[in-house]
């Protein structure tokens, strides 16, 4: 198999535990992997990405531009931060819901994410999901497992929700397992 | 052996332990943190483990332990080494016994350090031998190594990753059973361990004698290598070796050179991959440190080989590379067209900016609010540090006028305090970094009667590297439940006659803590005391009345991250909203309050 895959959000949003779940699935299937992320000052409330290279014949820990198969995006903005890092057949799963950084809540330049949606169906193959709504009362702390099945249930990924799920159950801590299974379904479905 | 899924950090503790390493020391730093973490994650019996006040005091407690003939790994990031730059260039001299190994962690671009400086460079100043891995999989492999070598040459060596390499993730094979290894113990020799004039110069010698040697050594060391042939030449280190090896892997006929060891340089090495070459761009990060070498070599040898790079204005001077700068500066050097895969995105739509900010509820930004409004109309100077509380600059706050480095704050105050006897001089320093860097500035200031006041934002933690415990948390890395050092009592006993704690979530108390300590002469400090919110749970949420009259006065003042506007109304994010409460305080109607449900 190989794959790159990137995915980006805004820090906080739980992008590296499903950077981890995608990267350690795709290794118990027999691929080597690599991946890189972004830690530290970023983290706050800054523009996040997770870069997972599957395969033998990737060096460079980071995706070359146009090449990424895949994005996934927990913020709409960052998923056109990123496009540069798909490939011109590349597929993007996009969560609808902003985080709008406190820079526009001060200005109040009315950043809603949809001109970044809008733009995503315009220029490539895109799955729009609605993490609030997959999440309802669990809330946004649950976005990362749902956008992963969607991704999941999208066919694109070339991992199981299966192996997604048996990841998940080793690193999640067990108070939280049932919650991230169930808006993972809801992702699986979503992408139906 | 087993695969593990890891970082390249996990990757550079693992290859300690199997080393068999004794003792480990360090302090946090981004990118450098987890590898002291890991050790302390994974099974390590027999194995001393600390978590230093700085990174002096951690190389020279490591220091001792290789004078013994245990082995030794020090951690750090970049800047960490400048704190440990004294005892290091001392220890060069004196030698060790068993093998030392300083991690030094490199941040090209910079992501989140001071300084782009470059560790290659403070090994050539030192002139001790320094390692450069270009994946997680061979820093398992070279940590080990360079061990090794530091044990044969009697030296410390340094060990320096960056963070592209730090951070990446890996399927590495892993040893499955370590062991310390057996030590003798210390030998006393006073000839040999105390650093005198004489011994200095013998042994600068004898370095300098020995270096040479190291470099015909690393010519045959496995981490240098040259693949591919021609008339070309890519030379590359670290993490642009692998960048220039993913372009480079359909061209054959352009030879691709890594240097794993850039000092002592394996001159002999880089001449036999420099045989039938007549042009070279070395593609390196940070400093132009093979360019150089090449330089030096071309000189010495009267090579007939133009060399590009970042003198030549062919590699860009600052900040990362990556895999497309890499293709970019490649294809030219090469004469090759660069392929175009992707999207055509000349339209792109204006992206919001994200700069990193003060988490919700983080208590520094009450603790910043309340000097600021104390302080309305009175001239004053807000000295900042290095922690999550340099984010206080962000605006609205605007509360950092200085950052310099570990410290600065508390002697800076000083230093305004010197040149404008009317301004009231604030000092801004978090917990951790009081006891890594701050205590020797407070002492100054107390001797040379400066009027400062110093803000201890106590957040039991150090947050920014990701909550490693310090003295002030009174636990240790050997799980051990110690006292707490106090602060409070660290600064009366430095005779700071004016002391005050206070909850700076308690805002109209914390204002005027800050009113009282401007009209008293002297060193006065406030310890903000309240935690983190990464290590304590949440209060409740906030919740906004229909008493709302959307002034937006709440985001304007404070900025927090859960205050947005939704549907044109200031809402609260309830997913970021820890109960805080300090908008609260903020609000000129009352229509927020704390004790919403969680």
């Amino acid at each position: 198999m190989k794959m790159d895959i990137l995915v980006c959000g805004v820090g906080g949003q739980g992008t590296v535990l499903a950077s981890k779940l995608i990267a350690s699935a795709a290794m118990s299937l027999g691929n080597s992997v690599h991946s890189a992320e972004t830690i530290g000052m970023a983290q706050r409330g800054g523009s996040v990405t997770s870069h997972i290279r599957i395969g033998d014949n990737a060096f460079s820990p980071l995706i070359p531009l146009g090449s990424a198969d895949i994005i996934i995006a927990f913020e709409p903005a960052e998923a056109v931060r990123n496009l540069m890092y798909l490939k011109r057949d590349g597929f993007v799963i996009v969560n609808r819901i902003p985080v709008k950084p406190t820079t526009e809540s001060l200005h109040d330049t009315g950043y809603d994410g949809s001109e970044m949606i809008s733009y995503i169906k315009k220029k490539c193959g895109c799955l729009v999901v609605d993490a609030s709504e997959l999440c309802g009362e669990l809330g946004s702390k649950f976005y990362n497992c749902a956008i992963l099945g969607a991704a999941a249930g999208s066919g694109r990924l070339g991992i199981s929700p299966e192996a997604l799920i048996s990841e998940m159950e080793r690193r999640v801590p067990q108070k939280f397992i049932e919650a991230n299974k169930r808006v993972f379904a809801a992702g699986i479905e979503a992408a139906k | 052996m087993k695969k593990e899924y890891i970082m390249g950090n996990s990757a550079i503790a693992l290859g300690a332990l199997a080393a068999g390493v004794n003792v480990v020391s360090g302090y946090p730093g981004t990118p450098s943190s987890e590898i002291v973490e890991t050790v302390f994650k994974y099974p390590h019996e027999g194995v001393y483990l600390e978590w230093s006040v700085n990174e002096k005091a951690a190389l020279e407690v490591a220091a001792a332990a290789a004078y013994s003939g245990a082995r030794a790994l020090v951690t750090m990031k970049q800047v960490g080494l400048n704190v440990a730059a004294d005892p290091l260039m001392s220890l060069a001299y004196v030698g060790v016994k068993g093998g030392m190994v300083i991690v030094s962690a490199d941040d090209p671009g910079p992501i989140s350090s001071q300084t782009e400086q470059d560790t290659r460079m403070f090994a050539k100043f030192a002139r001790i031998p320094v390692f450069d891995p270009s994946s997680p999989e061979e820093a398992y492999t070279m940590i080990q190594e360079a061990f090794d070598y530091s044990e044969k040459f009697s030296t410390p060596v340094l060990f320096r990753p960056t963070t592209r390499i730090c951070h990446a993730y890996a399927s590495v094979e892993v040893q499955d059973n370590t062991s310390p290894k057996n030590y003798e113990g210390f030998v006393k020799d006073s000839k040999k361990w105390v650093i005198f004039p004489r011994l200095s110069y013998q042994n600068h010698e004898m370095i300098e004698k020995r270096n040479p040697e190291i470099g015909s050594d690393f010519s045959d060391y496995r981490g240098n290598t040259c693949e591919g042939d021609g008339s070309r030449a890519v030379f590359a280190s670290g993490i642009s070796y692998s960048y220039a090896k993913e372009y480079l892997k359909d061209i054959p006929d352009v030879k691709l050179c890594r240097i794993a060891t850039p000092y002592p340089f394996p001159e002999r090495f880089a001449l036999k991959c420099l045989e039938g070459v007549d042009k070279v761009i070395c593609l390196e990060e940070l400093s132009p440190f093979i360019e150089e070498e090449l330089f030096a070599l071309a000189g010495r040898h009267g090579l007939d080989i133009k060399i590009m790079g970042k003198h030549s204005g062919d590699v860009k001077a600052a900040g990362e590379n990556s895999a497309d700068y890499a293709a970019r500066v490649l294809s030219s050097f090469c004469g090759r067209d660069i392929s175009q895969n992707g999207l055509e995105l000349s339209d792109m739509p204006s992206l919001p900016v994200r700069p990193p900010v003060l988490c919700a509820g983080c208590p520094h930004r009450a603790s910043f609010y309340a000097v600021k409004q104390a302080m309305k109309g009175r001239k004053s100077y807000f000295c900042g540090d290095i922690g999550c509380y340099t984010l206080g600059n962000a605006m609205p706050l605007d509360m950092v006028d200085t950052c310099l480095c570990m410290g600065a704050g508390i002697t800076m105050a000083q230093g305004f305090n010197r040149v404008d006897k009317d301004g009231v001089c604030f000092a801004f320093v978090g917990d951790s970094t009081f006891f890594a860097s701050g205590m020797t500035g407070v002492v100054n200031a107390v001797y040379n009667e400066a009027d400062m006041i110093l803000c201890v934002l106590d957040n039991s933690t150090t947050a920014m590297t990701g909550h490693q415990p310090h003295p002030g948390t009174g636990r240790t890395m050997m799980g051990n439940v110690v006292e707490k050092v106090s602060i409070v009592k660290i600064l009366e006993g430095m005779g700071v006659k004016k002391i005050i704690s206070v909850d700076p979530l308690d805002l109209p108390a914390a204002v005027a803590a800050v009113k009282e300590c401007a009209d008293i002469k002297g060193v006065k400090a406030i310890i903000f005391k309240s935690p983190c919110i990464a290590v304590t749970k949440p209060s409740g949420k906030i919740s906004i009345s229909d008493k709302c009259i959307n002034c937006k006065k709440c985001i304007r003042e404070l900025g927090c991250p859960a205050l947005v506007i939704s549907n044109d109304k200031v809402s609260v994010d309830r997913g970021l909203c820890t109960g805080c409460g300090l908008c609260a305080h903020v609000c000129p109607v009352s229509a927020i309050s704390k004790g919403g449900d969680c």
